[in-house]
């Protein structure tokens, strides 16, 4: 893989061409085919789909299912188990709306302390509003899914097992084949959905393997465009789902006192969407598809070594990795801190001093933050496709140049 | 553009008016929890007038050297000019337009303050 000939794929590196991009955790940059598709939509079939009978109506349609085929086809889903949404949050939150009448006071739902906000507010709050148990288990020290703990909190009247299948903060790669299949054994009925907005860029997903009742992801974390989100679900669980939104396009029929509603996917994509970006989508999976996983993995791997390696050897103790230090189960995130330096202060003196791009905070896991890592927050560097082995240099430089400006020994 | 002048690393490694003032008559505390800055003050106001004022805090640099350069403003000044210490202010204080990412950590000190000034006065069971 040539890192310079792929950072050709991205215009924003003509425009800056010092940017050092360590936050493809938070959105992934855009390929230039995945803008031009964009404007495709705009200069070559605007118009709105499944509606016109012209020309550029069926067109624009035609691009669009065809984006949900190709979708379906990267996941090994039925292109009618594909509903575009906003997002991963909006994807779990119509799942957690839609199942709104399984959820009762004698029921429970479970989950880890490891999740994004996305797949842990919207349990949270409907078992706060369905008077359910809120069951939310540990990890192991080695930062993994406490597996028995887990097992332990599911019972008969568990309805829903939401986990996320890597980590945007440990980066761990959670061994969900395995975990689904010990869930299925302790209750079959269980319905279980992942969020796999951090691992859809750098882990291959079969649906049917891995046996998920629903999967949510982003495309902006897979170069797409930002506004185009996946809910994947079994036909038999998507029909579960009372819609979140009813309006244009989802019904078959309205009368003034019913409505009866379309089937799959359409009942669940009411109104206008993203037409733009979901057929944008299509490149985005084209170019993953180009490079291929198998070169994107070694690549990530590589860098993740050469990074851990290398942040040891320079800082030592001074520098906390959270997550577990094997690079082999883990994706291409590091999450740490340095010194007693505020990861917002060092965010702001690596951008202002070397271009380089990573997040401070808490990464929209603040219960992971504060009850289980017990600190503020961390830095994040994340990578990608286009992420050399001298980003690596460069933020190792660009940490000693934070040491310099902020410590008290002078 | 540097953010992290002499001026504002001075006050970060040598904050002024730290600490917990004794006999306060106002006092409270607050925090930014998507970082984790916190800051808490007390202060001893008599005639409508800043007296005297100390500060314990933890986080990043801006947020605690933002803090400890207003504490040294607004001793002993009334507490209208206080409350009607804005955003701009804050920024001149500091010297440099920290931009729309850290603005938050800036004003968290001057934010604490005017929250005592209005909400944290001490009443006699307290004391």
């Amino acid at each position: 893989m040539n890192i310079q000939d792929i950072k050709k794929d991205f215009a924003i590196f003509s425009k800056h061409p010092n940017l050092i991009y360590l936050d493809s955790t938070a959105t992934s940059l855009t390929p230039q085919r995945v803008v031009e598709k964009l404007c495709e939509y705009y200069t070559t079939y605007n118009a709105n789909i499944a509606r016109g009978v012209y020309a550029i109506g069926t067109r624009a349609t035609a691009e669009y299912e065809n984006s949900r085929k190709i979708i379906a086809q990267f996941i090994h889903a039925q292109d009618s188990e594909i509903i575009f949404t906003s997002g991963t949050t909006m994807s779990l939150n119509m799942v957690a709306f839609g199942l709104r009448h399984l959820i009762t006071s004698e029921t429970n739902i479970v989950t880890t302390i490891m999740e994004h906000h996305a797949n842990f507010i919207p349990w949270q709050q409907l078992c706060l509003d369905s008077h359910a148990q809120f069951r939310i288990t540990t990890l192991t020290e080695n930062h993994e899914i406490d597996q028995i703990a887990l097992l332990n909190a599911i019972d008969n009247k568990t309805r829903i097992v939401a986990l996320s299948h890597v980590s945007n903060v440990l980066g761990i790669i959670n061994p969900l084949k395995d975990i689904i299949q010990k869930i299925r054994k302790k209750n079959p009925g269980v319905i279980i959905v992942v969020d796999a907005a951090q691992s859809i860029c750098h882990i291959p997903i079969d649906v049917i393997n891995l046996d998920c009742d629903f999967l949510a992801f982003s495309m902006h974390k897979i170069f797409g465009p930002t506004g185009v989100g996946i809910l994947y679900g079994k036909s038999e669980q998507l029909e579960k789902l009372t819609p979140l939104f009813t309006g244009g396009e989802m019904i078959s029929e309205v009368t003034s006192q019913c409505t009866h509603f379309r089937e799959l996917p359409h009942r669940l994509e009411a109104g206008t969407p993203h037409i733009s970006g979901v057929i944008a989508s299509q490149e985005a999976i084209n170019y993953i598809q180009k490079i291929g996983f198998s070169e994107i993995i070694q690549h990530e791997q590589e860098i993740l070594k050469y990074a851990i390696t290398s942040l040891q050897n320079n800082f030592g103790s001074s520098l906390h990795v959270y997550g577990p230090t094997d690079h082999k189960n883990r994706c291409g995130l590091i999450s740490f801190t340095f010194q007693n330096y505020h990861p917002h202060d060092i965010a702001t003196i690596l951008d202002q001093e070397k271009s380089i791009a990573v997040r401070a905070g808490q990464h929209c896991a603040m219960p992971l933050h504060r009850e289980f890592l017990h600190t503020p927050a961390t830095v994040r560097a994340s990578f990608s496709v286009y992420t050399s082995i001298n980003d690596i240099d460069q933020l190792i430089d660009g940490l000693k140049k934070v040491d310099a400006i902020l410590s008290t020994r002078k | 553009m540097n953010i992290y002048q002499e001026d504002i690393l001075d006050h970060y490694h040598h904050p002024r008016n730290c600490g917990i003032l004794d006999h306060p008559t106002h006092k409270t505390s607050a925090n930014n929890p998507t970082c984790g800055d916190d800051v808490s003050v007390t202060l001893i106001i008599k005639n409508d007038t800043v007296q005297n004022i100390k500060f314990t805090g933890s986080g990043c640099a801006i947020s605690q050297a933002a803090t400890s350069l207003v504490t040294e403003k607004i001793l002993h000044m009334p507490i209208t000019d206080v409350l009607s210490l804005t955003k701009d202010d804050i920024i001149t204080l500091l010297g440099v337009d920290v931009g729309i990412g850290r603005i938050t950590c800036a004003l968290l000190g001057i934010e604490t303050i005017q929250k005592a000034i209005t909400h944290g006065k001490i009443t006699t069971n307290e004391k």
